[in-house]
């Protein structure tokens, strides 16, 4: 390895729950069900399979948050500051395609599957990008 | 942004560390460039106009398509042979730049390309262009898979672990290899995208 890994403290990485994995799992679910939403426009898509990948979606990424409230000594505060900020940017990216599918009429219960499909993409990124972050951060460091 | 220079020279000390200038994430300079970009997008939307249209979808495909492959079959294999000292460096300067460019140029690409697809009726099941459409979509939802799962994290912890006063080594090596290796395969994708997207447009 280089010097600057023989210089730098290079400490065993700890073990962590799949979180990361859950998360975007629960993306990879709505990216699907957002290509059968899509897929169909403009006429009506069947409910029924975007509607069960959206609930599997959600299922997985209250688990990966579960497990994340789980871990004993996690440097909270990084993680906050990371989700807050990408909280943001995926509330801006999410309110874009929501504004796409308002504008081409999209209205009733499809509207709501892919408002809570952004939803969940807008949570889960930042679940990924924050945790990632944070496990490698020393407890207490902001 | 900010001065950020991650020396070898510097960072290759152990106790104690010198104090480094902070890597800023996100280059905050850059940020009413994109909420120009994203206001435009949302012009386009709002007023259906074809050619604010072609417009974002052209610049932000273009773009997307264009620094995918760059970075992923050129960039990503000349930082993969250079030394981790100067790889750290190049991604001090490189990558809180693509933490605002890539999410801009997607979103330009992907709003205002649903909003023509629908306008020239492309979606409809009967146009000879909706299977290329879809199987658009599937390749894009790959990608954006790859992109968020993976490399975008990647790349925002390597800026925070080089923000460290003692940045480590090992993890900014494996966290940059993934990097470097996803960026490879949509790279790789966005040929595909390519191939389906000269497809439509000649038809």
């Amino acid at each position: 390895m280089s010097d600057l890994t023989a210089a730098t403290g290079n400490e065993a990485d700890r073990h962590f729950p799949p979180i990361a994995w859950l998360s975007s799992l629960a993306l990879g679910l709505v990216v699907i069900g957002g290509i059968v939403m899509a897929s169909y426009a403009p006429r009506l898509a069947p409910l029924k399979a975007a509607t069960a990948l959206l609930v599997a979606a959600i299922v997985l990424l209250l688990g990966a948050v579960g497990l994340l409230f789980r871990i004993p000594e996690f440097a909270w505060a990084r993680f906050l500051k990371v989700f807050k900020w990408s909280l943001l940017a995926y509330i801006i990216e999410a309110g874009m395609i929501e504004f796409v599918f308002v504008k081409d009429q999209m209205r009733g219960s499809s509207l709501l599957i892919v408002t809570l499909m952004l939803v969940v993409f807008a949570t889960s990124v930042p679940v990924t990008i924050a945790f990632t972050t944070a496990r490698y951060a020393e407890v207490g460091d902001e | 942004m900010t001065d950020t220079v991650v020396s070898p020279a510097r960072i290759g000390h152990v106790s104690p560390p010198p104090e480094r200038p902070k890597i800023q994430i996100v280059p905050v300079r850059g940020l009413p460039i994109v909420a120009l970009a994203m206001a435009f997008v949302v012009y386009a939307i709002a007023s259906n106009n074809k050619w604010a249209l072609m417009f974002c979808h052209v610049v932000g495909g273009g773009l997307w398509t264009g620094i995918d492959l760059f970075v992923g079959l050129i960039v990503g294999p000349i930082m993969g042979r250079l030394s981790i000292p100067a790889r750290a460096e190049f991604s001090a300067r490189f990558m809180p730049k693509m933490v605002i460019i890539m999410p801009t140029v997607v979103t330009m690409n992907l709003a205002a390309g649903f909003q023509m697809a629908r306008k020239l009726g492309n979606l409809t099941a009967s146009s000879p262009n909706h299977a290329w459409l879809i199987a658009s979509f599937c390749v894009v939802g790959v990608m954006v898979m790859i992109a968020l799962g993976v490399l975008e994290p990647a790349n925002v912890a390597v800026l925070h672990e080089m923000n460290k006063k003692v940045p480590n080594g090992e993890r900014i090596h494996r966290l940059m290899n993934r990097f470097i290796y996803t960026a490879g395969l949509i790279g790789v994708m966005q040929i595909a995208t390519l191939v389906i997207m000269t497809r439509v447009a000649s038809r």
